[in-house]
């Protein structure tokens, strides 16, 4: 059977439109599954875990800010903190930091200013703030900073890190810190936790979460040290501590103008 | 053969300069000797056949790094079904307490320098 110029052109258009339409498909099917609104789709929670190990499908901190007057506690948070990972005390631009304290103006840079006096002089606490749309994951080469699925919590993987540090120039809230120097010789060694790797040379460290802790059942170092100031929780469980607080206090996060729609919540 | 009597015994000497190891090893009767390791005094048995142990356990760490900080998984059953961590630091290293005379005794026989003790801190050991 002969083909004509007008049967081969008919079978040509039907061809190119299934391709379309497949593509179509499939593009509308990875836009359902990158879409996130607050709610992560479930992940199954990891195996091989304690009994005991605490299990969220979103972490997130809610921060007192009016506890946080007494500049010793600010500091017993930073103490816990570092001294549970090691973090090693330099001073000057190769400070590492996983937690720290900053004034008003500097952690809200898009609020209001001329508050009361009281609001201004007041410490905060800043750390990772385990954003739920993390810039540090989406320019990471290597795919060493990456967002736990099941939980939220945005990891280091240092053994992967190579330092190039697009997540540095990524972060908008500067809570990443990059080793220039072997950390050793800045840690005193009779105070080295022993239970946790110090990180090397030209790899970048933040914040965790304390995910060790957690899956050991214990809630991360500086909420244990900050007496109550600090709150940790699961945000997508109503009855969770954090999600309490958020119920009842008015809160503020830090530049979510940005749509990086951080886990890290401020009392005011 | 075309200038014979230069060019066997120059085939004489490259063979014996290239086969030099291997004759020199078996006249000097060096033999080599696997290092006696310090096994842990206080534990009977480890969490994998040693045989299994000596031959895979670059592959065992590997795939317990990536199993910890990628997968959030954190306990391994072993054959026997006990639970332990897995993690170098809290789960090897706290029975193989004496890196020099464990980890090091091969790892330098064999010229093997992983760099695990770049971050994680290695045990006082038994001194």
């Amino acid at each position: 059977m002969s083909k004509t110029r007008r049967d081969f052109l008919k079978l040509a258009g039907a061809c190119a439109c299934t391709v379309a339409a497949s593509q179509l498909v499939g593009a509308n099917a990875q836009a359902a599954d990158a879409g996130h609104g607050g709610h992560a789709p479930a992940v199954a929670q990891p195996a091989n875990q304690h009994d005991n190990a605490l299990h969220g499908t979103h972490w997130g901190m809610v921060i007192d800010t009016k506890r946080f007057t007494d500049p010793l506690l600010v500091q017993k948070c930073m103490d816990a903190c570092h001294l549970t990972h090691n973090v090693p005390k330099i001073d000057g631009p190769q400070e590492l930091k996983w937690i720290w304290a900053a004034s008003y103006l500097e952690t809200f840079t898009e609020h209001n200013h001329y508050l009361p006096e009281s609001v201004e002089q007041r410490s905060f606490m800043l750390l990772c703030n385990h954003c739920e749309n993390p810039p540090c994951v989406r320019v990471c080469p290597t795919k060493a900073t990456f967002k736990r699925a099941w939980d939220g919590i945005v990891q280091m993987d240092m053994h992967r890190c190579i330092g190039c540090r697009f997540c540095m120039a990524a972060c908008p809230y500067g809570a990443r810190s990059f080793n220039f120097n072997n950390p050793r010789p800045y840690l005193d060694e009779t105070k080295m936790n022993p239970d946790y790797p110090t990180r090397m040379r030209g790899v970048v460290e933040k914040c965790t979460f304390c995910v060790e802790r957690l899956a050991q059942g214990l809630m991360p170092a500086c909420v244990e040290a900050s007496d109550g100031a600090i709150l940790f929780g699961d945000l997508d469980d109503p009855h969770s501590s954090v999600r309490k607080a958020l119920a009842s206090k008015f809160t503020v996060r830090r530049k979510v103008s940005l749509g990086t729609e951080p886990s890290v919540y401020y009392i005011i | 053969m075309y200038n014979a009597k230069y060019i066997m015994p120059g085939l004489v000497i490259f063979l014996g300069l290239i086969t030099f190891p291997l004759w020199f090893n078996v006249l000097s009767c060096t033999r080599y000797e696997a290092p006696k390791l310090a096994l842990p005094a206080d534990q009977q048995e480890c969490i994998i056949d040693t045989k299994v142990m000596r031959a895979e356990h670059m592959t065992l760490l590997n795939d317990w790094r990536d199993k910890y900080v990628r997968d959030g998984e954190v306990t391994f059953t072993a054959a026997n079904g006990k639970l332990y961590d897995m993690s170098l630091m809290n789960t090897c290293m706290s029975c193989h307490t004496n890196k020099e005379q464990f980890c090091d005794a091969c790892h330098t026989k064999n010229s093997v320098y992983p760099y695990c003790w770049e971050c994680h801190i290695a045990p006082r050991g038994n001194q």
